[in-house]
């Protein structure tokens, strides 16, 4: 029984990630139709803007709750940056054009910022941000100084991964006679289930959330309706890529490696949970994120253990056969 | 219109840097065949290691190693009076790149001496390579059986200077239960890796012969982040120890998550925990761990302080396992250039073949008819933050 319990808390932990991920996946497939294949990079992208910022504060040595913000919203802050730079340059110009033109783009993008990721930095090739600047013929600025040594010098951080430090501290509690659950587990189940209500709050109540789902609907009549057609999708990717920063340090807080691909299969998996769910449906994705970490985590604890990854696909090859509109998914009403 | 234009551009393009690259490669068989065997004034040396990825610190060790090796050499006059140059080209940590970098080394640098790799399924990708080239290669560290020995057939120009896993999976099965005393133990294998692999199913062989218990044979991938649920399964078979013959950035995961799911048990491991890495990420949840490795910096023995002093001086820092294998393996390889009777392939390899009682930092070298060297291994505790010597196992 003992072991069950601990199976279950183990799974939820799991499906928390992959909910949260999922999110993401959802809010710009309902918006846009498109299948943002370079979700789970962001997510990698965000796990490294937090470790660049906790190394700056040396949170590792002595970390605090303030620290742990800082951390939080800049990671946060960083992946925002980024998920909007990626719909502005790489899916807006290509906007009307056919939807494959986007998809191939979006894993193009994933490409670029996993194998990027793992270029040499300049301090792995022994060389300063300094020299480079002078080699150009430029002079070093005096504020550029203070940066040399957290960010410029040692990105890309490259394919060996990182030991990223614990934001806040772990605290294990032992419950129900032998079940141990930690902050970690608690804190990631509450923030995904309060983004979920608040993406369900802010889709359905809210100025914002009726502009989303009538660009969802048909995104020219929205724009001739005076709707900022450009600004809503980009808002979109905003706050999708902010949900994958808040999963990214959740994760990387108490499994504390990370590495440039570290995205891919959370990422992908999280899209097998979100049209598990529905796709284009918020609560679909929490709950198509939760099973899924369940269905892995009894696959591996009960039978073998290499057939958890085969598991959550074939999920998807069963759920698309027989329900192709996932779990909560409605055929053709409103979608986001 | 176009795009005719753009593919034709791209295609004249593509033939230029065609040509440029042929150029130089066409050029140098030629000089070759006029120099067969390599007259010229310096020797050589390839190395092919992890410098970047998941086991980076096995590549930068190991390189270490070997520059010490070299420049120790090099010292004294190089081999036959020709300095010693080191070439090393990255892994990344993948089999296809250490294929690519090998075949780069010994066709485009042609190299006197292929060094490298350490994970053996990496080594298993250059193996062939320096067999199809005719170049002595030697592995400092591989310890699959398979990188020397291919089917029934030892290959040729393939050496190491490290025992082999039948060897390692067993020490650690005698430790355990000989001296640990150990009855019950669950197994946590790597299944894509052929090193890992190896030990575990050499550690189940030999332990059940004494008379213990497998009670638990879980698999994990490298690069996974969640480890709980096989753990969660071997908390509830309730073993006294549990096997992870992985490598050091897994490990300390799994070490983590075992304790956070509230097991006290000791990790059991090979050389492939030998990093400090491991300690830095699993911190506290990896002491009290033991594993095997093949030498310990803590050993008295004046070859060995003496080469723990040179390393810490050049480098800093207390070299691990795999310095002291890439050192070791360099050494057997200068050791044999310098005994072959000219410095063709063959005749170097002939002489490696031929090193007998080799005082190595690791260990006494002797290499057998299989090309691998006969060793003792050591055990290893994890305290405060580094390993402890333990105790020795004679092969």
């Amino acid at each position: 029984m003992t072991e069950l319990l601990q199976h279950v808390v183990n799974g939820v932990s799991l499906g928390t990630i992959y909910a949260l991920i999922a999110l993401g996946y959802t809010m710009v497939y309902g918006v846009l139709k498109l299948i943002n294949f370079a979700h789970g990079d962001v997510y990698m992208a965000a796990a490294f803007a937090g470790f660049y910022i906790a190394t700056a504060l040396d949170v590792r040595d002595d970390p605090t709750i303030g620290k742990a913000v800082v951390v939080f919203l800049g990671a946060m802050a960083a992946a925002a940056a980024l998920g909007w730079a990626i719909e502005r340059f790489a899916y807006r110009p290509l906007r009307n054009r056919p939807r494959l033109a986007t998809l191939i783009t979006a894993i193009g993008i994933s490409f670029l910022l996993e194998y990027g990721f793992q270029l040499p930095s300049l301090q792995a090739q022994g060389r300063t941000f300094e020299e480079v600047l002078r080699g150009w013929g430029w002079t070093v600025p005096a504020w550029l100084d203070s940066l040399v040594g957290v960010l410029p010098a040692s990105f890309p951080p490259g394919p060996t991964p990182r030991f990223f430090p614990e934001p806040f501290t772990r605290i294990d509690w032992t419950v129900l006679g032998g079940v141990h659950v930690s902050n970690y587990d608690v804190v990631s189940f509450l923030v995904a289930v309060g983004f979920m209500l608040g993406l369900q709050w802010i889709v359905y109540r809210t100025r914002f959330g009726t502009a989303m789902r009538a660009v969802s609907f048909d995104p020219r009549v929205a724009g001739l309706m005076g709707i900022p057609v450009n600004r809503v999708i980009s808002a979109t990717f905003v706050l999708g890529s902010v949900l994958a920063a808040v999963a990214a340090l959740l994760v990387a807080g108490s499994r504390p490696r990370i590495d440039p691909i570290m995205g891919l299969m959370p990422g992908l998996k999280a899209f097998v949970a979100a049209v598990f769910g529905g796709i284009g449906n918020v609560p679909g994705a929490m709950l198509g994120g939760l099973v899924l970490g369940l269905a892995e985590e009894m696959v591996a604890g009960y039978t073998v253990s290499s057939f958890r990854d085969g598991i959550a696909f074939a999920m998807l090859i069963l759920v698309l056969l027989f329900r192709p509109e996932g779990l909560l998914g409605r055929v053709t009403v409103e979608k986001v | 219109m176009r795009a005719v234009r753009a593919v034709a551009l791209l295609a004249a393009s593509l033939a230029v840097i065609a040509c440029q690259s042929k150029k130089p490669e066409a050029g140098a068989p030629a000089k070759a065949a006029a120099a067969p065997a390599p007259a010229s004034d310096k020797i050589l040396v390839g190395h092919v290691g992890s410098m970047t990825g998941s086991e980076a610190t096995f590549g930068q060790s190991t390189d270490n190693g070997i520059k010490l090796a070299i420049e120790q050499w090099n010292a004294k006059g190089g081999v036959k009076g020709k300095p010693i140059s080191l070439r090393t080209y990255d892994s990344q940590g993948k089999p296809e790149e250490a294929a690519v970098a090998a075949t780069r080394l010994i066709v485009n640098d042609k190299v006197n001496l292929l060094l490298g790799e350490v994970a053996s399924s990496r080594s298993l990708a250059m193996a062939p390579v320096a067999d199809g080239n005719g170049t002595p290669m030697i592995t400092p560290s591989s310890t699959n059986p398979r990188v020397t020995k291919d089917k029934d057939k030892v290959r040729p120009f393939v050496f190491r200077v490290c025992f082999i896993d039948p060897f390692q999976g067993t020490v650690m099965a005698k430790f355990a239960r000989n001296d640990k005393k150990i009855d019950r133990v669950a197994i946590l294998r790597d299944v894509g890796n052929d090193y890992s692999m190896g030990l575990a199913d050499y550690f189940l062989a030999k332990f059940k012969e004494l008379g213990g218990t497998i009670v638990d044979d879980q698999s994990y991938k490298a690069g996974d982040q969640d480890f709980k649920a096989q753990l969660t399964a071997i908390k509830n078979k309730n073993p006294q120890a549990i096997y992870v013959p992985g490598y050091y950035t897994d490990v300390a995961l799994i070490a983590r998550q075992a304790r956070e799911l509230g097991m006290k048990q000791p990790l059991l491991g090979g050389d492939g925990w030998d990093s400090s890495k491991l300690y830095e990420i699993g911190g506290k949840a990896i002491e009290g761990s033991f594993f095997s490795n093949h030498y310990s910096p803590d050993d008295p023995s004046p070859r060995i302080q003496e080469f723990v002093k040179a390393y810490k001086a050049r480098f800093g820092g207390v070299p691990d396992g795999l310095a002291a294998q890439g050192y070791d393996a360099a050494m057997v390889g200068f050791d044999a250039m310098n005994r072959a009777a000219d410095g063709s392939g063959t005749a170097v390899r002939d002489a490696i073949a031929s090193t007998k009682d080799y005082p190595g930092v690791t260990g006494i070298i002797t290499i057998d008819a299989n090309h691998d060297a006969v060793k003792p291994a050591v055990v290893l505790e994890v305290k405060d933050g580094k390993s402890s010597y333990v105790t020795t196992v004679a092969p």
